[in-house]
């Protein structure tokens, strides 16, 4: 691999744009609906993406990513809305007219073409002259790593390989976006793994705006800037990996991104920065004041599993003081090892269950607990979500 | 998806019997083609009589030829058409008269072929057309057209459409990317469509008999006023020239698609 | 708009050279043998008075409507001889049917059931004859079946018969023909719905305590229903109006309906009765056609 970076003309048109104070974004989606039939696939998205961005577009199937990425690409018009890109209306565009390139889901690979002549597709289109097409080509080919390969055919290439022309055959063209649907699907999770650290050194290095579709969290938390997590054809939350974790919006997205406890409120008190909730399946919790007010509306109290500590007598706790703690009486019902962790459930006193994910960080099983087991789950008031229902 | 075979031996013999029932005869044909003797009962010996024969008999080369020139014509022509029709029927979404266009190339592959000429030829009378090599040819268009249409709308129905996307993603005009992409991995389709036409039309009795003109007849009519009168050696060496022919012009067309795409899936021939 | 609709217009515009076409040499010529069938016989080139003459002028036209009459059709009610060839046609055709699918059945079922790489040379073993001339294929029976052919000559040597049978003209040549020439219709549409088959269907259906045969009956079959129906029509339609196999074959003394209009056609040249003949024929045909035509258009179409 060569030192000098193949830069993007996307990079050296946005890159002006990307610093300054008032950085427009590179593409604005703007109340962008569309409706198949009776079905509204995607409904009413707003989206701003910056330069150089990789924005991953999270959900359950059918909650209208692929639409909006099939959108971007140019595949389907929206019904109301505009998708501006450097400030253009690109809504209606065609695809062939759009500088926005796609890696689709089954790499959608020319079969009766040459890994060099998938490469070369979208130059020859540009009507680049033969020697530029021909530099360009190798330097995809280096890029991706596929040297040598180049006039294979795609059924002699391995899922891998196939994967990595289709990137090269989308990058070639130097895209100002590039589009990812569920790019990485169809390898094992080994391949998928290593894959990802390389689409991301890749988009880095490159300083290229990827928008990647995907139903996997653990993949769009691990690759992306930014995740837009989708449900029912709107945008439920857009916020980086660690605030969708820590700090879902709402219960929907709690449960969707990673496992979650959640108690359902009864009755609420507010003691300065800590509001005092009851609830019925784990009695009276403390928990730290949200920062936006909670209303009168129902809401609950969430605390992800890895969040709750276990021991066989708890920690001391004054209650109502600074430093009160939540604790939860119980045996445990039940216990899954998982290798790194283990996940226990605990039958409480009063009557809910609650999850807690415990690190093995001992290779014998002196700190195991056992079923049945009388137990104390604790967990810090900060820790906590109040999440409305 | 199937491992382990889960053949019974009724399923192996229904096979043998079947694949028998379908070759004996004609192999039956071709041996009996090179028997010296004049009755077809007695074995005479290997010769090449009866090819000589038939290499001596002006009128069956004739037809021969005739029948050749409308094969080729008809073929070539319902491949554009039939191309065209299957395009149109698969990428053409909802457009008005859909339902009778369908219907018009779909009905011809079952119509008795009695009904198909005898109407053909009332078209020609009605427009005062001189029969010949023309009325047959167009004839024979219009039937295997139909043909070319399905088969190569089953392919066209059977190709991933991401891969047009892919390229039109990549630069090209909707009609581009189906000319640089689609067509090459669909021409294994054309070509079997052609071999089917050009086989119907090499092959077809009813309709030619409808449509031709004196003095114009095609093979398959030379065949059929000789057979109705009895065997006579010399049509087992034309019938065992006719299956040679075809028998190369599908070895070629099968190597050709192999060699124009290395893909694993070609389209069926029916 | 959709990537559909991107494609589908280029896409209309490939239609109009096809649809003109099918209209010019398909549809206006029914047009054509129905005028013909509500017109008279003539003794002339061609052999049917004119029903329209368009530069005649109007009053000829009234008259010339005037003139047409559903005689021949009348003609065919009566004649018992076209009653008697529909009546043979569709019930040689229905016998035919049954037949092939009781061949054509296991056939497919035994290829569906060959280890996948040998399943495409299977295919391509039943299409090959289907390829080589359908009148040669018949001729070929010619061959074997006359009075001192392969099948007598195996007959005798066996000492299974000790006279030579006449195989020739009769029913039986008749339907060996038929099967033979249209068993590939069949397999082929078995064949494609049994080997789309979940295997696992079947291993389930057994698993929980079906016989082989109820494996078949209840699982198997019903679920092959579609590729029956296409096999079926496929065959059933084409047998009806069949002129060739019955005429080489069969015996002259009851002719089906493609033979019948044949003959009125070529050797009576009564062309207004051989009109008449198409069109109930077509009538005849007219439902199995449409059910032909839906069952086509959705395989095809609806991915």
């Amino acid at each position: 691999m060569t030192d000098e970076l193949p830069r993007t003309d996307a990079v050296a048109n946005a890159a002006g744009e990307m610093h300054p104070a008032a950085g427009e974004p590179l593409l604005r989606i703007e109340g962008v609906a569309k409706t198949f039939g009776t079905f509204r696939a995607v409904d009413g998205v707003s989206l701003d993406i910056k330069a150089g961005e990789f924005f991953a577009l999270l959900g359950p199937s059918g909650c209208g990513k692929t639409t909006l990425l099939r959108m971007l690409a140019g595949f389907e018009a929206p019904d109301e809305g505009r998708i501006l890109l450097g400030g253009k209306d690109i809504a209606q565009a065609l695809p062939h007219e759009r500088p926005i390139n796609m890696m689709f889901q089954n790499y959608a690979l020319f079969p009766h073409l040459s890994v060099r002549d998938n490469i070369a597709f979208g130059l020859k289109r540009a009507r680049l002259a033969r020697a530029d097409i021909a530099t360009r080509v190798a330097e995809m080919v280096a890029l991706v790593k596929l040297d040598g390969l180049e006039k294979r055919k795609p059924d002699q290439l391995s899922g891998g390989q196939r994967q990595r022309v289709a990137l090269a055959r989308a990058l070639a063209r130097r895209p100002q976006l590039l589009l990812l649907d569920e790019p990485l699907a169809a390898l094992d999770k080994k391949l998928r793994e290593n894959t990802q650290g390389e689409l991301m050194q890749l988009q880095r290095r490159l300083g290229m705006t990827f928008i990647i579709v995907t139903h996997d969290q653990e993949e769009a938390m691990t690759m992306a800037d930014r995740i837009g997590v989708m449900n029912a054809g709107k945008l439920a939350q857009v916020a980086g990996p660690r605030e969708l974790y820590e700090a879902p919006r709402s219960r929907w997205i709690a449960e969707f991104v990673g496992d979650i406890n959640l108690f359902d409120a009864e009755s609420k008190l507010c003691d300065g920065h800590r509001l005092i909730i009851g609830t019925r399946d784990a009695g009276t919790l403390v928990v730290a004041a949200p920062r936006q007010p909670v209303g009168e509306s129902r809401f609950s109290v969430a605390i992800r599993p890895e969040k709750v500590k276990l021991s066989r007598r708890g920690p001391v706790s004054e209650a109502g003081h600074e430093t009160a703690i939540n604790r939860l009486d119980g045996v445990i019902a039940d216990i899954c090892y998982l290798g790194g962790t283990t996940t226990y459930k605990v039958k409480l006193d009063t009557g809910g269950v609650v999850q807690a994910s415990v690190a093995n960080s001992a290779r014998l099983d002196v700190d195991a607990y056992s079923l049945n087991q009388q137990i104390v789950a604790w967990f810090t008031p900060d820790d906590c979500v109040v999440l409305p229902s | 998806m199937r491992k382990v075979s889960r053949l019974s031996r009724f399923n192996i013999a229904s096979l043998a019997l079947g694949l028998g029932f379908l070759y004996l005869p004609i192999l039956i044909l071709v041996i009996y083609s090179f028997n010296a003797s004049r009755l077809v009962t007695v074995w005479g010996g290997w010769s090449l009589r009866w090819y000589y024969e038939f290499f001596g008999d002006r009128a069956m080369i004739e037809a021969s030829w005739m029948s050749l020139r409308v094969a080729v014509a008809s073929a070539t022509i319902a491949t554009l058409i039939g191309t065209l029709a299957a395009v149109a029927l698969s990428r053409g979404e909802r457009f008005r008269g859909r339902t009778l266009f369908s219907g018009m190339l779909y009905a011809p592959l079952v119509m008795p072929e009695v009904i198909t000429g005898l109407s053909l030829l009332l078209l020609f009378v009605a427009l005062n057309a001189e029969r010949g090599f023309w009325t047959v040819t167009i004839a024979h268009t219009t039937l295997t057209m139909c043909f070319v249409a399905v088969v190569v709308q089953s392919r066209l129905g059977s190709l991933d459409r991401s891969l047009e996307e892919a390229a039109m993603d990549l630069g090209c005009a909707p009609v581009r990317a189906f000319l640089s992409v689609t067509l090459p991995l669909i021409a294994p389709a054309i070509v079997a469509g052609w071999m089917l036409a050009f086989t119907l039309s090499l092959d077809d009795l009813v309709i030619a008999s409808f449509t031709t003109g004196p003095g114009s007849a095609t093979l398959p009519i030379r065949i059929y006023s000789e057979v109705r009168l009895g065997v006579k050696p010399e049509i087992n060496a034309i019938c065992t020239l006719v299956i040679a022919l075809i028998a190369v012009v599908i070895v070629i067309a099968s190597l050709a698609s192999k060699l124009s795409s290395s893909q694993g899936e070609s389209a069926a021939p029916l | 708009m959709s990537a559909r609709r991107i494609f589908a217009r280029p896409a209309r515009f490939a239609a109009i050279a096809p649809y003109v076409w099918m209209v010019l040499f398909f549809l206006v010529p029914f047009g054509f043998v129905l005028k013909i069938s509500l017109s008279q016989t003539a003794i002339a080139q061609p052999p049917y008075e004119p029903v329209f003459d368009l530069t005649a002028g109007w009053t000829t036209i009234r008259a010339a409507f005037a003139a047409l009459g559903i005689d021949n059709f009348k003609l065919i009610a009566s004649d018992d001889i076209y009653v008697f060839a529909y009546l043979r046609s569709l019930t040689v055709a229905v016998t035919a049917t049954a037949l092939l699918l009781l061949i054509g059945y296991p056939i497919a079922y035994g290829m569906a059931r060959l280890p996948k790489r040998w399943q495409a040379m299977a295919m391509v073993l039943v299409i090959v004859p289907f390829w080589t001339s359908f009148l040669i294929r018949i001729y070929a029976w010619i061959n074997i079946l006359q009075h001192d052919g392969l099948l007598n000559q195996i007959l005798l040597a066996l000492h299974l018969v000790s006279q030579p049978v006449v195989w020739l003209s009769t029913d039986t040549a008749m339907y060996i023909g038929i099967v033979y020439s249209y068993l590939p219709f069949m397999i082929l549409p078995l064949y494609a719905t049994l080997a789309k088959m979940e295997p696992a269907l079947e291993e389930a259906a057994s698993d929980l305590g079906a016989p082989p045969w109820q494996v078949f009956w209840l699982v198997t079959f019903p679920l092959s229903l579609p590729g029956v129906g296409a096999g079926v029509l496929l065959c059933f339609i084409p047998i009806v109006g069949e002129f060739v196999i019955p005429d080489l074959l069969a015996g002259s003394n009851s002719l089906m309906i493609g033979q019948t209009l044949w003959l009125e056609f070529f050797t009576n040249k009564d062309w207004p009765v051989a009109s008449s003949a198409a069109i109930v024929l077509l009538v005849v045909l007219l439902l199995p056609l449409l059910l032909y035509e839906r069952l086509q258009r959705r395989q095809l179409e609806e991915r």
